[in-house]
């Protein structure tokens, strides 16, 4: 029987990769309670050391029958170290706990190895090893290499005689003699004798309970350790006699060495859907195939009687419609933990190397977002944590005179909002000093020295790409390297980021992403006779034009005057050499656009009404356009661009710069009025 | 064909374990730990159950013990998955009531032998 055994390693490394992950995070949470009681000794709830424990073990019984043979060797060190942990052999302290995370990025290591056929740093796995054994693990230089199979040799034709007795609550194990005969007469010739003398009177019987023992002849070429095999489940439950009439042949037995063949299968993204979205998903499809069969009859037979139930009918079909895209998406989602996850080691790690007291608070972990969303979302997210801990959380001393307690907090929450996944990242630092941003930027050319900026515009100074890296991490108290890379991997998730910050309280990273890359909420807007989607989220405000707040600054970029603020005015039109309905500013509306804290007015000829669209790339299928993000295909079939209102922004400033610095200040009093807004229906 | 149990917290290991029994035709359910093979089994009764030791939640001792309280599963037979360092593990076991152990790392081939040891 050939099973390909390749077939389950995907299955393996996925979950062997989150055993490590929870092996890391009780590791640091048994960390957190020696901290907590002040001593180096760690007091070891059992059940965490039976969490990590569990984790190593189910690494090791997997990597062993799947035949990662060096794994399973370095997972059976951790796992007796493990072991001798939860027997209360040896004390955690940690230095052991700390050894135990190195020999976790061991294991990880070798899994990644075992996953992509590529090699692991021998040199540093061994050097992990070797502390285990300095420690004292007494079955770490003992590799498993394999299961021991015991080859019974050939022998001579042997004639054996076997007494079977077996304690009379045998049957309680489930075993069965009738089984154990079954199995021994496929050894050789074999005769049975049953002896009935044990049996008690009719009233004293219990059906539950052996009473029988037998005698056994086998002929045949058989080793004795062939025979004790048979009975190997039995052995403490019976009496057992192997007699034979000639000498067994001695037997050896011969290690077999399981061969690590490391698959080097092509990665499949494969993604792990709870059963109740699946549930929901089957659901709401058979909700579909009742509507559709509704919809069928009724067409079947259609008078204009029922033409109400007909609507009603294509109502339920769309709500159906909803529903399973809905479902089909939540398939996507995942708990942000996935990225949170990694977190606390960073920042356990980082405070030591920092020696910053610090403590990661993380909330609304299980907030679900897509999945292409979390893995691009893990290094920036990596990134801003670690700022905080490296610029933001001050050392201890510092922090003591300063009035605060000793250890500093990073705090993480993700929640749901609008459409929205927010997270934040928030730390009691020291908070961000203005005066020090401006002067760096100044010292840096980015802005003129008499510039003045509002407190978000020197925030936006951080997030400029020569900025930081010119910056020392020790020269000033402002954020450091890349924060530009940060925030433009942060974009091209759909997402911004914002900062909050009071100088001595502490700063606010917070982050806010679209649920789903595949979907997008968008505004229609007509040009000429194309129709293009505006995200809804830049969307700040649309207004008639009024003629006289229209100005044409030499230069020839159109501005516009919305409440003491001058706007740059975009003609779609223009941009998409599109002929608009018409040139007359009056007779179409200005959509005012937000992105990165600036703003434009995107002249349009109308707007067609609020609608969901499925993105499609025009990479892929076409080639990267300015001003353009994405298309969508529309409910009659036609192609819509869909807008990229950054870009836009941007092109429309590159025209403007010159003009008006006073373009960039901001107003407090617009809301977003999208919500209430009157789309008209060509 | 036989109805048969398993019980395991890696999913892997449930994969490799279903995959082989259903190959020769045996119907199999699985269980991710002792609790849910419990639910799992009410009002039914499996022909073979074959569980890991270690799990969350319940583990295979507990649910051995479990098991063999339900006159459904008193005679029931109940192989424990061990591996070669858990002598210990294995006593336990026979004392609440194991049939007999499948010897951690096997392969597919190993486990049918077993299974047909049992079942017959």
């Amino acid at each position: 029987m050939a099973i390909d055994m390749r077939q389950f390693h995907q299955t393996f490394f996925e979950e062997s990769f989150e055993g490590l992950t929870v092996m890391e995070a009780e590791l640091l949470r048994l960390e957190r309670t020696a901290s907590a009681n002040g001593h180096d000794t760690v007091s070891a709830d059992p059940e965490i050391l039976n969490t990590i424990f569990r984790s190593a073990h189910s690494i090791k019984g997997g990597s062993s029958t799947f035949g990662f043979s060096d794994v399973a060797a370095f997972a059976h060190v951790l796992e007796s170290r493990l072991d001798a942990l939860r027997d209360g052999r040896s004390l955690p302290d940690r230095r052991v706990v700390g050894l135990l995370l190195l020999a976790v990025d061991c294991l990880r290591s070798l899994i990644i190895a075992a996953k992509t056929g590529k090699q692991s740093d021998q040199g540093a796995i061994e050097a992990v090893r070797l502390q285990f054994e300095k420690l004292g693990s007494e079955s770490a230089a003992l590799p498993v290499t394999g299961k021991t199979s015991t080859q019974p040799r050939a022998s001579a034709t042997t004639h054996w005689r076997i007494l079977f007795r077996p304690n009379p609550k045998m049957f309680h194990t489930g075993n069965d003699p009738l089984r154990i005969f079954r199995e021994l007469s496929g050894l050789g010739k074999m005769k049975t004798t049953v002896d009935i003398s044990g049996l008690p009177s009719w009233e004293q019987l219990n059906p539950e309970e052996c009473y029988l023992s037998w005698n056994s002849e086998l002929v045949g070429s058989v080793a004795r350790e062939a025979i004790a095999d048979v009975f190997s489940w039995v052995l403490d439950d019976c009496r057992l006699e192997i007699i034979s009439n000639t000498m067994p042949v001695p037997t050896l037995s011969q290690r077999s060495v399981a061969e690590a063949v490391a698959s080097i299968d092509a990665h499949t993204d494969t993604l792990r859907v709870s059963v109740p979205k699946v549930d929901a998903l089957i659901n709401t499809v058979g909700e579909l195939v009742i509507t559709q069969t509704m919809l069928s009859q009724l067409t079947a037979n259609f008078t204009f009687d029922n033409l109400s139930k007909l609507f009603a009918g294509l109502e339920q079909l769309e709500r159906n419609t909803r529903e399973l895209q809905e479902s089909v998406m939540r398939i996507r989602m995942l708990p942000l933990s996935f990225a949170f996850n990694r977190l606390p080691r960073l920042v356990h790690d980082m405070s030591q190397k920092l020696d910053k007291k610090v403590d990661l608070i993380i909330s609304g972990e299980q907030t679900e977002i897509d999945k292409t969303v979390i893995d691009r979302l893990i290094d920036p997210l990596l990134h801003l944590v670690r700022n905080s801990l490296d610029h933001g959380i001050e050392p201890p001393a510092e922090r003591i005179a300063a009035g605060k307690p000793q250890t500093g907090t990073i705090e993480l929450k993700a929640y749901q909002k609008s459409g929205n996944v927010i997270i934040e990242i928030r730390d009691d630092g020291r908070g961000l000093r203005h005066d020090r941003i401006f002067d760096k930027a100044v010292e840096q050319g980015l802005i003129p020295a008499d510039a003045k900026l509002s407190p978000d515009e020197i925030y936006e100074l951080i997030f400029l790409p020569g900025f930081s890296t010119a910056v020392t991490v020790s020269d000033i108290s402002g954020r450091g390297v890349g924060m530009d890379v940060v925030r433009s991997n942060i974009h091209s998730l759909g997402g911004n980021v914002e900062i909050t910050s009071q100088a001595g309280q502490g700063t606010c990273f917070i982050v806010r992403l679209p649920l789903t890359l595949a979907i997008l909420d968008g505004l229609s807007l007509q040009v000429g006779t194309h129709t293009y989607i505006l995200p809804l989220v830049s969307i700040v405000e649309s207004v008639r034009i009024v003629p006289d707040q229209v100005s044409r600054p030499a230069g020839g970029v159109e501005l516009y005057g919305l409440r003491k603020e001058y706007l740059p005015l975009l003609r779609l039109s223009d941009l998409f050499h599109v002929m608009p309905r018409s040139t007359d500013l009056t007779q179409g509306l200005l959509v005012i656009v937000e992105a990165d804290g600036k703003k434009a007015g995107l002249y349009v000829d109308d707007l067609l009404g609020q609608q969901q669209v499925v993105i499609k790339s025009l990479e892929t299928h076409y080639r990267k356009v300015d001003g353009i993000s994405a298309a969508t295909i529309l409910g009659d079939g036609t192609v819509a661009m869909i807008l990229d209102v950054t870009g836009l922004i941007r092109m429309a400033h590159a025209g403007a710069t010159r003009l008006t610095p006073a373009s960039h200040g901001r107003i407090q009093d617009t809301g977003r009025h999208t919500g209430n807004m009157t789309p008209t229906i060509n | 064909m036989a109805t048969i149990l398993t019980v395991d917290d890696t999913a892997s290991m449930r994969q490799m374990i279903s995959f082989t029994l259903h190959s020769v035709g045996h119907e199999v359910i699985q269980a991710s730990d002792g609790q849910e093979a419990l639910k799992v089994i009410e009002g039914k009764k499996v022909d073979l159950v074959i569980a890991d030791i270690n799990m969350p939640n319940m583990d295979g001792i507990t649910l051995l013990k479990s098991l063999r309280a339900l006159a459904d599963y008193k005679f029931t037979p109940i192989l424990m998955l061990t591996t070669e360092s858990q002598d210990a593990k294995r006593q336990q076991g026979k004392v609440a009531g194991a049939t007999g152990w499948i010897v951690k790392p096997f392969n597919p081939e190993q486990l049918l032998n077993v299974v047909k040891k049992v079942l017959g």
